[in-house]
């Protein structure tokens, strides 16, 4: 005869104190075990990815460039050496914006799982945090192994190239905290998706300045940059590696911008995740 | 053309190893409303798609009208309506787009279809549903316009893998009346079910199914003539005592089948039956007196029951 | 005796060729495919052509500041008028593939709408071919759509450019042919994310932004068994007005992949629907 022993009971055996406290990384164990399943395959995107860029733009392309416009270099420098700080900008929000878009979604439509972790003493605004830690740690990740394979391919040439780590990793998470607001907000996914690649996403990695500088564009298209945190990470990035010339004022407002995504990001997505919940 | 619309002769389906149908045999007339009865896996869906046309068996013979759905697929397919027992309906679609495009799949032109479409409207009791989107609608009304769906050729064979599986009470209860309504205008309907209640209602004749053979044939009331007593007495002792006191009641009928939760006991007289236990000073917690049933029938045959 | 319309429509084919795998209702297909569109969202529809004029603007305008002008064929170019036909040819790809594999995938796996399709009197081979064809309206349309933007910028250098839209919906024919073949052997939405791995290496291994002559050898080899390679040779022959034999060749390359993919496809859903 099979028994399910109730002898403690609840009050006993949850400390509702220690789970208001340490509730966010609860969830972001779970997200993480959940992300570990595709180990193999974030592993071989953030290897492969920065490798297939750097030989087919940063090489095949750079080769060109270089050859045309001669000593002067772009920005002073190689076309590799210009394009990289960008390159790890964009994989560093690709990666943030993937752990959190659509483990947002699967969470409030696919499966539901955040409805279940709301049966328990985790709150909304808990949740919300777990999921942004988990694309955190997976931004980390992503970007250190994405400047190892730079390193290799010789891409970095400066010795401060290493500083354009954390500004990588910082204008992803922010960026990847505002998109989780959006997704916590979504009913029509599908919609969302091909607004999400082809509106959002392609013209971020295509107008920030990312294989040219932002200033080469028609003055129409640059606004782009501006509201763009690829844009303001590779401007820092550059500024960091290789000494691309920038006022300490836009130093300070690339930062501002930045950290406005962040704290709204964060916040919004608190709050959309407690109201639907509740709903 | 012979009195059968149906006929199958060893009919038998192996996927690897595994023999899913093994060798049945069974004939289904015109107009008659014919049922296959079996839990999960006897083999019912198998023998449904080779009748649809779209599985070939690995042996024996079938004639569907007469053809064989080896060599006339599209032709046999032309005859039928197909409701498959897990929704194919075009999500895309509003639920008249569903109804014409399916008649257009069967190269009917289009002034028929749009005729047909109304007329199907109102048999499904979807009127008011007619330009909403497939996916909004409830799983009562899909299921209602997957057999409207399958209407819109007019087929002369109607076939229905499971159709009430997953449907609230009164979502079934609708159905049936529907497919009642079918049987009184002569469609013949093949159906396959693994609840009892269903057999009894729409079946005028069926075979029940266990592990891809036919284990007994008739309709629903010689079988439970056939193979069950006219009452049964369900009694309950709680989880603990019911083993013990089975061997105590085994000598008081005709026979026990003994489930997990509960005893059922077969007799002609399930009230009588209840006074003897209690004078025999055994007191079961709960008792229920009700009569025969096909799931009786099958616990006969099989030694187990239909839905596990 | 009364024969009903869908019986007698169906008996009508008997003794045709492949009766039991086709019976001639593509257009019936395609007339889903438009009640289906009619509905869409026009964000939706709207994306696919924006995605090759997006890297126009940005690696046409951009990239050709850095880079003016660049060698293919024997002459001196506009480095825009370089990148335009490969990205004619990547999107009708793209559109193809979308079309062919996560749409299909869906089709097939989630909402079971060839379960439904095949237990009419229609047969896989419709199927496969209806699929194939709104995939190819929808390539059609939006190659023209792009040539409407190119030409008038100048970017179209022969009138042979022409028949770059044509090629365009060869190309797209090609790739949703071989994508529907793989997708119909695909068990789970993981397997679906294989065949997007592929897509990238291949977009930036084909000689879009510049000529493969910059590699070395070996990978110029490996480049050159790309389809994508062949579909970019083949539409910036027409565009460029080089024209030889070899552009033969490129089509032929995706004749051969519509065959063989429509062979797998056919077989692979006989198989799934009718053993």
């Amino acid at each position: 005869m099979s028994i399910v022993n109730i002898r403690q009971g609840s009050t006993r055996l949850v400390d509702t104190k220690k789970v208001h406290l340490r509730g966010a990384l609860y969830v972001a164990e779970a997200r993480t075990r959940a992300m570990m399943k595709w180990f193999w395959m974030i592993l071989a995107i953030a290897v492969a990815n920065p490798a297939l860029y750097l030989i087919s733009v940063g090489i095949g392309l750079g080769g060109l460039i270089d050859k045309n416009v001669g000593s002067a270099g772009i920005d002073g420098v190689k076309y590799l050496t210009f394009l990289a700080p960008a390159l790890l900008a964009q994989a560093a929000i690709q990666s943030a914006m993937d752990e959190t878009v659509y483990p947002t979604i699967e969470g409030f439509k696919w499966y539901k799982v955040f409805y279940s972790m709301n049966s328990t003493p985790l709150s909304g605004g808990q949740i919300s945090l777990g999921v942004f830690l988990t694309a955190l740690f997976r931004t980390v990740y992503t970007v250190i192994l994405y400047f190892l394979v730079m390193w290799f391919f010789g891409a970095l040439d400066s010795p401060r190239a290493w500083l354009a780590i954390p500004t990588a990793i910082f204008a992803g998470v922010s960026f990847g905290a505002l998109m989780q607001a959006v997704a916590a907000k979504l009913e029509n996914e599908n919609i969302f998706f091909v607004v999400l690649g082809r509106f959002i996403m392609m013209p971020l990695f295509l107008f920030s300045g990312t294989f040219f500088p932002l200033t080469s564009m028609p003055f129409f298209l640059q606004w782009i940059g501006w509201i763009s945190p690829l844009w303001h990470a590779t401007e820092l990035g550059r500024y960091l590696t290789y000494g691309h010339e920038i006022s300490s004022s836009m130093v300070l407002i690339h930062f501002a911008v930045l950290i406005t995504m962040l704290v709204a990001g964060l916040y919004l997505s608190a709050r959309i995740f407690t109201k639907r919940l509740a709903k | 053309m012979s009195e059968f619309l149906i006929s199958a002769r060893g009919l038998t389906k192996k996927f690897g190893d595994f023999v899913a149908v093994n060798g049945i045999d069974f004939d289904v007339r015109k107009g008659e409303s014919f049922g296959l009865l079996g839990p999960n896996g006897a083999g019912k869906s198998t023998t449904m798609r080779i009748i649809g046309a779209t599985s070939q068996r690995d042996a024996g013979t079938i004639t569907i009208l007469g053809k064989d759905p080896e060599k006339h697929g599209p032709q046999i397919r032309a005859h039928l309506g197909v409701v498959p027992q897990q929704d194919s309906l075009d999500m895309q679609l509003t639920v008249v787009e569903n109804l014409y495009i399916y008649g257009r799949y069967f190269g009917l032109p289009r002034k028929f279809v749009k005729g047909k479409i109304e007329e199907l409207l109102t048999f499904a009791q979807l009127e008011e549903k007619r330009d909403a989107k497939v996916e909004t609608l409830s799983g009562g009304m899909k299921r209602r316009l997957t057999i409207a769906r399958a209407l819109v050729s007019e087929p002369e064979i109607l076939m229905l893998d499971e159709p009430t599986t997953g449907l609230d009470p009164q979502a079934r209860h609708i159905l049936w009346d529907r497919l009642f309504r079918l049987k009184e205008q002569g469609v013949t309907l093949v159906i396959t079910t693994h609840f009892m209640d269903e057999a009894e209602q729409l079946c005028d004749r069926l075979i029940v199914m266990d592990k891809g053979n036919i284990m007994a044939e008739g309709s629903p009331a010689s079988l439970i003539k056939d193979y069950s007593t006219k009452e049964v007495l369900e009694v309950r002792f709680g989880s603990d005592r019911n083993q013990e006191v089975a061997d105590k009641l085994r000598s008081m009928c005709e026979r026990t089948e003994e489930l997990p939760d509960r005893i059922l006991m077969y007799t002609e007289d399930g009230e009588t039956l209840l006074e003897q236990i209690y004078a025999a000073d055994l007191h079961p917690k709960t008792s229920l007196v009700r009569r025969s049933s096909l799931e009786d029938v099958f616990l006969r045959l099989t030694g187990r029951t239909l839905i596990e | 005796m009364f024969i009903p319309m869908a019986v007698a429509i169906a008996e009508a084919r008997i003794g045709k060729r492949g009766e039991r795998f086709y019976s001639g209702r593509v257009p019936q297909l395609l007339e889903r495919g438009f009640i289906a569109f009619r509905s869409s969202t026009w964000m939706i529809v709207l994306s696919g052509f924006v995605e090759p004029v997006l890297y126009l603007l940005s690696f046409g305008y951009g990239i050709g500041k850095l880079l003016p002008t660049i060698e293919s064929g024997g002459h001196t170019i506009k480095y825009a008028a370089f990148i335009a036909p490969a990205l004619l040819a990547t999107s009708a790809m793209n559109g193809a593939i979308y079309d062919s594999t996560m749409n299909v995938f869906f089709k097939l796996n989630h909402d079971r709408i060839y379960h439904g399709m095949l237990a009419t009197s229609m047969g896989p081979l419709d199927v496969a071919l209806g699929e194939i064809g709104w995939a190819l309206l929808r390539g059609f349309s939006y190659a023209c759509a792009f040539m409407a933007v190119v030409a008038p910028l100048g970017l179209i250098e022969s009138i042979w450019g022409l028949l770059a839209i044509p090629a365009a919906v060869l190309i797209a024919f090609g790739f949703a042919s071989v994508g529907m073949a793989i997708t119909s052997y695909l068990t789970s939405f993981q397997q679906l994310e294989v065949i997007n791995i592929f897509l990238l290496p291949m977009f930036l291994f084909s000689g879009s932004f510049y000529p493969l002559s910059v590699f070395p050898q070996w990978l110029q080899f490996v480049a050159n068994l790309l389809p994508l390679t062949h579909a970019i040779n083949l539409v910036r022959g027409l565009c460029l007005g080089n024209l030889s034999f070899s552009l033969l060749g490129h089509a032929l390359y995706f004749v051969i992949m519509i065959i063989c993919g429509l062979f797998f496809t056919t077989k692979r859903l006989n198989a799934l629907f009718m053993k």
